[in-house]
């Protein structure tokens, strides 16, 4: 590693201000796991398919493989360490989850929970086939789906209700920034 | 699966951008949303020595609607075109067509002008753009030049954009009222690329009749292919479904498509005609209940 | 109770908020990570590897070849089905003279970071000599083709012959033989998460290895052996594990390459598998060729069947030995009474990735064929597929029922169940006797759509033993070390549930320990759907030694006889009147006070295998134009014996048909005529995503529990794979009865669907 090739970086994970120096080839996955320390984001294919890595960065989803560290410089970026309470509460979407055996292995599972969370932002009331279409872009190889299915769809009710997701500490509003559409 | 080592740089204008191409020439990459690229890059089957991000230039970042065109900046990403309400008042097919694209993470970073510019045939947007007729603009630090999509899409993977320009913009024309859009693909899976994509526009005049149409197919040849033969067939004609199809029965005639692992060349021809039935029909039907 | 109840999972909290620690995670201080560099060729001499240049590099801490490995190494041994005849096709960690496969791991190189490797990875130069390269079995046997083990002197490897009376003289008396050449394509499991070790040197110079899972202290031992160290120290411990499906978990070159890095640098070394090693490094599954002879008579009754197998095996014999193709024989019959039964089975060598187990080995490839023969013979019979199914099913009164044929090392001697009857809950969950007149309305509106039904058995519980140590803690809280491994199955969830049933406390209270060779004396690991079978029966025996220990305290205390005694809801009660006599605590204190070790072992032990059955029905729709398939309805109806969790087991049914649909209709590992793999990114290898999977329709039957273990179970994991092809093609078959389609091949692709029914209806002269 060159020290000449070094970028500094600065961003916001899950609300807390980090910074790093990196390669510019190193992928946000690895800025993320092997920088900032913070594994629970997966890697799972590193080519764009299976969906394990995925984020939420600057209020959208995105897989953190297909995206290099430096790009997300001054980016907001959310990670599942982010979703539950400061306090250990659950989010509803890992409460549903845990309910409805969403997950066996686990692996897929924080990618999948990226996802859900961003869709049912994007549509918080949605049928069976709307939510299979929101987390197409997340392979499992363990459940079938199904009962992740169930846990999406449970979890929406619970939002409704209770409307976690919008609650200031959880910091998953979707974030306009990068979004400049001049009509 | 890590990259190889590059120079990397984040101009914040367009022109800093085509200087820096000017500067690196061939040794440079252009990177806008990276969702092609990047995949490329990790497999180490792209190796750029000098990666120029636009993704932060703002000024190419922008859709601009006016009375006969509408103009997205080529970093405008895939999911601002999906959800723009406009766009899917005044050309549907793009709101249909953005769906159809990879998924919603691919959604999020994929730009315009990098998906034009990687002219993956069997890619939604070239379709779309050969079938709406639209134009691309490139830049360069000398000047800004105006393809038509036969202009600019070569052939696999391959476009006639010159190592020192970037697509700033395309521009679709506004499509007349009494128009309709369908746009559908055949894949294995859902998000796939496609293994034949579909795209249609049909206007209709005051009594029903097919006025103008145009059909593009992705995934048969090099480029976006429109079939200008078959839909000429339709105009003047109530566009149901027997017309329609029997026009489409000689796609067959038309396309020589290419076999390859998913499917053979007999097959893709067959899903031609399929599909072009469907989306024409779909389109015709569109357009009746837009004039409705 | 807390067996049969579908309690929350224990091992998702962790999972859920990101705090699971699976290898790539785990990041010790120095460490640094590896990379392999693998055969581009599928065969080929070696002439010379350079590797100066890689070396010279900065940051780059080690590079080795073959070479460098100890003179004396042996290679990877055998773990299931061993056979002394095929020691000689057993791969070694690293190539020396010639490549076999496209990914044959040739130089281990490892620098500061994985980035760095990758650099070093590009300056190594091999120059190969390529050679003709064998990608099929049937040209792998011939004889002039060119031999990769010469020391077996042929590709056929290994003949595997085994019957049941005489198939030539029943196939005489058959007033119908058809012959069948069927093909099942290589694909694999393909878990989410690729494989990775973490192995370092401790201070006190044991070695230690993370990553290691499923059979752990079986891998801990061969380690043990072929680094030539003393087992005990070394340690193994299991991380979490992001899936594992059979080819995860085997020794593999890398299990011995990663810990000998280690050793060698005295630095911590990682090595986490990126997806396109992934595809070609990690064992391959399934391909086979089969050619069937069947003699039947015209009520369907089948009397004899002669299947000729071509297992492609790949360029070596790992792990798994001759695993796959033993099971294939053994578990062909499924749950039909065979008069004849004849299997020759060839075990191929050829230019891919090696082969193992996948999610019921032999049974998905064996089902496939099995099943598709059956709806062949009832169309050629113009009957009732189920009906001719029923004729030939083994009855109830039969059981226990051997079919005649061996598989690891035991006959298969079926232990209990009715498979009428689920044959007929099936039917009838389906409406199968309606079904003719829906097809006929549907087909007045212009839709194709079809009813598919296959039968299976299972097998699970393989022995030989499996090991269970229960200790209570100060608390009343248990610890619970099985030898068992955790893929993510939710092994610690049944345990847990197993112990607090025998014990009288929440299941929440048990803690389950795995995996660690320090921890855990000993072990057999998760394969073969073992686990719940035989460890867990192994923890009810703990449990059940523990609880007497407990009572007995309790009966001196409450002066009662312990037998009148019971534990429940942490209470010391009475049996006969459920009355409550005093708190579990109190006598867990009293032990204490007495110095009485809380502190149970057991192992137990096991001869023979349970076989759980069932049946899956696909109802399917056809896309005339195109030929795509949608899956309308997906019913599966498994008898399990019993379920401890029916939430995990229906978890594993639904996943498991997933795998299944993968196998039916979208994954194929295929290679090219150059030896190269053409499928080997998730761009082309294509597991099936959320929108491809239908909801699967499941129903749990405990009405056969398994006489061979305490708690009647006979296991879950691999039941939703094995029957997805045979019930997908036969509802094709169906639904394109009018048209000239038989489907003998896997994957079905929408093009073979279509091409059938642009020929158009063929006109029945039979008839």
């Amino acid at each position: 590693m060159t020290q000449s090739n070094l970028k500094n970086i600065a961003l916001t994970v899950n609300g807390k201000e980090y910074t790093a120096s990196v390669e510019p080839r190193m992928l946000l996955s690895d800025v993320l796991r092997d920088e900032l320390g913070l594994t629970g984001t997966h890697v799972g294919c590193e080519h764009g398919i299976c969906g394990a890595c995925t984020v939420i960065m600057d209020g959208r989803p995105v897989r953190s493989c297909l995206v290099y560290g430096v790009q997300a410089d001054q980016a907001k970026v959310q990670t599942v360490e982010g979703l539950a309470d400061p306090d250990g509460g659950l989010h509803p979407l890992q409460e549903a989850f845990w309910e409805k055996h969403g997950l066996q292995c686990g692996f897929c599972t924080p990618g999948m929970l990226m996802s859900a969370c961003h869709f049912l932002e994007q549509n918080p009331n949605p049928n069976r086939e709307e939510i299979r279409e929101g987390i197409s872009g997340n392979l499992c190889r363990c459940t079938g789906y199904q009962n992740i299915v169930d846990a999406v769809e449970l979890a929406a009710e619970l939002l409704s209700k209770n409307k976690k997701c919008d609650d200031e500490s959880s910091d998953l509003q979707v974030v306009q920034t990068g979004r400049k559409v001049n009509v | 699966m890590k990259p190889a080592v590059f120079d990397y740089y984040s101009p914040s204008g367009l022109e800093e951008a085509l200087s820096l191409l000017d500067e690196f020439g061939y040794d440079a990459k252009i990177m806008s949303g990276g969702q092609s690229l990047i995949p490329m890059m990790n497999m180490r089957l792209a190796r750029p020595k000098v990666v120029i991000d636009i993704s932060k230039i703002d000024e190419l970042n922008f859709i601009n609607i006016t009375d006969s065109v509408i103009q997205i900046g080529g970093l405008t990403r895939h999911f601002q075109v999906e959800e723009s309400k406009e766009i899917g008042e005044i050309c549907p097919l793009l709101t249909e067509g953005m769906k159809l694209i990879g998924h919603s993470q691919i959604r999020s970073r994929g730009t315009i002008g990098g998906s034009v510019v990687h002219a993956d045939p069997t890619a939604e947007l070239p379709v779309m753009l050969s079938t709406l007729g639209a134009t691309i603009t490139l830049a360069s630090s000398e000047e800004y030049r105006t393809l038509t999509t036969d202009e600019f899409f070569m052939t696999y993977l391959t476009t006639t954009i010159e190592t020192n320009e970037i697509l700033v913009s395309i521009e679709i024309p506004i499509p007349p009222a009494n128009t309709g859009f369908a746009i559908d693909e055949f894949t294995l899976r859902k998000g796939d690329f496609a293994i034949v994509l579909a795209a249609a526009s049909v206007t209709l005049d005051d009594e029903g009749r097919v006025k103008s149409a145009t059909l593009g197919l992705g995934g048969v040849d090099g480029v976006p292919v429109i079939l200008d033969e078959i839909t000429e067939e339709l105009i003047g004609h109530f566009p149901d479904s027997d017309t329609i199809s029997e026009c489409c029965n000689r796609i067959g005639d038309l396309v020589d498509p290419e076999p390859d692992i998913h499917a053979s060349g007999e097959y893709r021809k067959d899903l031609c005609i399929t599909y072009a039935k469907r989306v024409l029909e779909r389109a015709a039907e569109k357009a009746a209940n837009r004039k409705g | 109770m807390t067996i049969g109840t579908s309690v929350k999972r224990i091992e998702d909290p962790r999972l859920i908020t990101g705090k699971g620690q699976y290898v790539g995670d785990i990041k010790l201080h120095d460490q640094c990570e590896a990379v392999i560099v693998r055969s581009p060729h599928a065969h080929a001499n070696i002439l010379r590897i350079d590797t100066e240049k890689a070396k010279q590099l900065p940051e780059v801490l080690m590079v080795m070849t073959g070479w460098d490995l100890p003179k004396d190494l042996s290679p990877i041994p055998m773990r299931l089905a061993p056979n002394e005849a095929l020691t000689k096709a057993l791969q070694f960690p690293l190539a020396k003279d010639k490549v076999r496969y496209v990914g044959e791991p040739v130089v281990l190189i490892v620098a500061t970071s994985r980035y760095t490797a990758e650099d070093a990875a590009d300056l190594i130069d091999v120059t190969y000599e390529s050679l003709a390269p064998i990608t099929d079995v049937h040209t792998a046997i011939q004889s002039d083709t060119s031999v990769l083990h010469p020391e077996i002197g042929s590709n056929d490897l290994f003949l595997i012959h085994s019957k049941k009376g005489s198939v030539n003289e029943e196939l005489k008396k058959c007033p119908y033989v058809i012959e069948e050449d069927l093909y099942v394509q290589r694909h694999s499991g393909i878990p989410l998460e690729t494989r990775g070790l973490l192995a370092v040197v401790q201070e006190d110079k044991r070695l230690t290895v993370y990553g290691p899972t499923k059979v752990v202290h079986f891998n801990h031992q061969i380690l043990a052996r072929l680094l030539k160290i003393d087992s005990q120290n070394i340690r193994f411990i299991e991380t979490d594990v992001g899936g594992g499906f059979g080819p995860r978990g085997e020794f593999y070159p890398e299990d011995y390459l990663i810990p000998y890095a280690a050793l060698r640098l005295g630095r911590p070394v990682k090595w986490v598998e990126d997806r396109l090693e992934h595809m070609v490094a990690t064992n391959h599954s399934r391909e086979q060729k089969h050619h069937v002879v069947v003699g039947f008579d015209e009520s369907g009754r089948i009397h004899a069947l002669r299947d000729e197998i071509f297992v492609d095996t790949g360029a070596y014999i790992r792990t798994h030995g001759i695993t796959v193709p033993v099971l294939t024989q053994g578990m062909f019959p499924g749950p039909y009474d065979f008069h004849a039964l004849e299997f020759i089975t060839h075990v191929v060598a050829t230019n891919k990735t090696p082969t193992g187990t996948y999610r019921g080995p032999g049974r998905f490839e064996g089902t496939f064929v099995r099943e598709r023969i059956i709806d062949i013979i009832a169309k050629k019979l113009n009957l009732d597929p189920t009906v001719v199914r029923e004729r030939n099913l083994i009855k109830p009164e039969q059981m226990p029922y051997t079919n005649g044929i061996s598989a690891l090392g035991q006959v298969v001697e079926y232990d209990s169940g009715d498979y009428p009857q689920i044959l007929d809950i099936a039917r009838n969950a389906m409406e199968w006797n309606q079904f003719a007149e829906r097809k006929a309305l549907a087909a007045a509106e212009g839709k194709i759509i079809g009813l598919g039904f296959a039968m299976f058995v299972e097998k699970s519980g393989l022995g030989p033993w499996e090991f269970c140590e229960v200790e209570i803690l100060e608390k009343g809280d248990l610890t619970c070390k099985t030898g068992l491994a955790d893929v993510g199955q939710g092994v610690k969830t049944a345990l847990a549930q197993i112990c607090s049933d025998q014990l009288g406390i929440p299941y929440s209270k048990v803690t389950v320990i795995h995996g660690d060779t320090d921890v855990v004396e000993k072990g057999n690991g998760s394969f073969a759907t073992r686990g719940t079978v035989v460890g867990g029966s192994a923890a009810w025996y703990a449990s059940e030694a523990l609880k007497k220990k407990l009572l007995l305290v309790a009966a001196e205390l409450l002066h009662l006889p312990a037998e009148e005694l019971d534990i429940k809801n942490q209470l010391i009660i009475h049996i006969t009147n459920q009355q409550c006599l005093c708190q579990l605590e109190d006598i867990i204190t009293e032990c204490r006070k007495r110095g009485i070790e809380l502190r149970e072992k057991y192992t137990f032990s096991i001869d023979h295998m349970s076989y759980p059955y069932g049946i899956h029905a696909a109802e399917v729709a056809i896309d005339s134009e195109t030929g795509k398939i949608k899956i309308e309805k997906y019913y599966i109806a498994y008898d399990i014996g019993k379920a401890i969790n029916p939430l995990l087991v229906h978890g594993q049914l639904v996943g498991g048909m997933a795998q299944g649909l993968g196998g039916a209709l979208f994954e194929e590992l295929r290679y090219d005529d150059n030896g190269q793999l053409i499928t080997g990114s998730f761009m082309d290898y294509l597991i099936p995503s959320s929108m491809e999977m239908p909801e699967v329709e499941i129903e749990i039957l405990e009405n056969s529990p398994s006489p061979l273990n305490p708690l009647g179970v006979k296991g879950a994991g691999e039941g939703g794979t094995v029957a997805v092809a045979p019930a997908i093609a036969n509802a094709i078959i169906n639904a394109l009865d009018k048209y000239p389609i038989e489907i003998t091949s896997l994957p079905i692709r929408p093009e073979v669907i279509r091409d059938a029914i642009k020929k158009g209806p063929v006109t029945n002269e039979e008839e």
